[in-house]
């Protein structure tokens, strides 16, 4: 059988490239959106884990608020995404320094 | 130990490749210049992820990753990415620069994450397998049982929230233009003759005469 140690490594393993990706790719908030989606992926990639091992469900319903909630923020940070563009023609985390709108 | 013969080895075979698939997606999806590129590449980090879920016996979850993220989510995404005329250059700036201490700070916490959560803690002795469901186990329906009844709550705020996220993504995207010249039905609709239809009473006039 596989171990829970192979499950949460590999989640431990996609939480640090994520974290990396925003690290990296600290200019783009497209990319950034993506990197977070990942992360949020491997944090459910424990709860499932650890819900399988431990035979309880409660873990897997947690997954599911998580999704969802991870849906409506990304919904709504594209739309802000889109608007901002709109406005400054831009993505560039840089110039977003002024608060004028 | 690991036993290495039988479905467990198939099990076994089966993640390696599906984790190894999902690290490698991973790091495109980090990597790639292009973020058209990048967010197929998070697709594929998904539908693997959904596989490494199905091995965990999360069948409700693993179809539903598939279906919401890629199918709702990353297409999304993908629209967006389309939509928007994005220079890429200027973003890219700082990725070589910041490369050598992204790594560097990413191995050290994967080093102590993987200190934290590995064998000797959560190996097999620890945290021993359980068996297999038996095959009329349905994953949806306990998840709908406990769903239904002690996560109720819960799920009302969570259908609040993506109701929340409806308005709030229409609100921010919704642009009204000004000078643009639009219908209005409620208007249209309560117009009355009276409104539009003038009748003029005229006196007839004479036919003019001809000049020869």
């Amino acid at each position: 059988m596989i171990p829970l140690s192979h499950y949460l490594t590999l989640g431990a393993i996609m939480f640090c490239l994520s974290m990396t990706g925003i690290f990296l790719n600290r200019k783009n908030v497209l990319i950034l959106l993506m990197c977070i989606e990942l992360m949020l992926l491997s944090v459910n990639l424990n709860f499932i884990a650890f819900s399988h091992f431990l035979g309880d469900t409660a873990g897997q319903v947690f997954v599911f608020f998580i999704l969802t909630v991870a849906a409506a923020e990304s919904a709504i940070g594209l739309a802000i995404l889109v608007v901002l563009f709109r406005n400054r023609q831009t993505i560039n985390v840089d110039d977003l320094d002024s608060m004028k709108g | 130990m690991l036993s290495l013969r039988g479905p467990f080895m198939t099990q076994q075979v089966v993640f390696y490749i599906f984790a190894a698939i999902m690290v490698f997606a991973g790091t495109m999806v980090i990597s790639v210049r292009n973020p058209v590129h990048a967010a197929l590449f998070l697709v594929l980090a998904f539908f693997s992820s959904a596989a490494v879920w199905l091995l965990l016996e999360a069948e409700f979850l693993a179809i539903a990753l598939v279906l919401v993220y890629v199918g709702a989510v990353m297409v999304l995404f993908l629209f967006v990415v389309m939509m928007l005329d994005i220079n890429m250059a200027p973003l890219r700036e700082g990725f070589i620069r910041y490369l050598p201490v992204g790594i560097v700070i990413a191995v050290l916490v994967a080093v102590q994450l993987v200190l934290v959560v590995g064998s000797s803690y959560f190996g097999l002795e620890s945290f021993p397998a359980p068996e297999p469901r038996p095959a009329e186990y349905s994953n949806t329906e306990a998840l709908g049982n406990v769903l239904y009844t002690t996560y109720v709550y819960p799920f009302e705020i969570a259908a609040v929230i993506l109701l929340v996220a409806i308005v709030a993504a229409i609100v921010l995207t919704m642009r009204r233009r000004p000078h643009v010249k639009r219908q209005r039905p409620d208007r249209q609709v309560a117009v009355r003759r009276s409104d539009r239809v003038r009748l003029v009473g005229m006196a007839p006039e004479k036919k003019p005469s001809v000049r020869r």
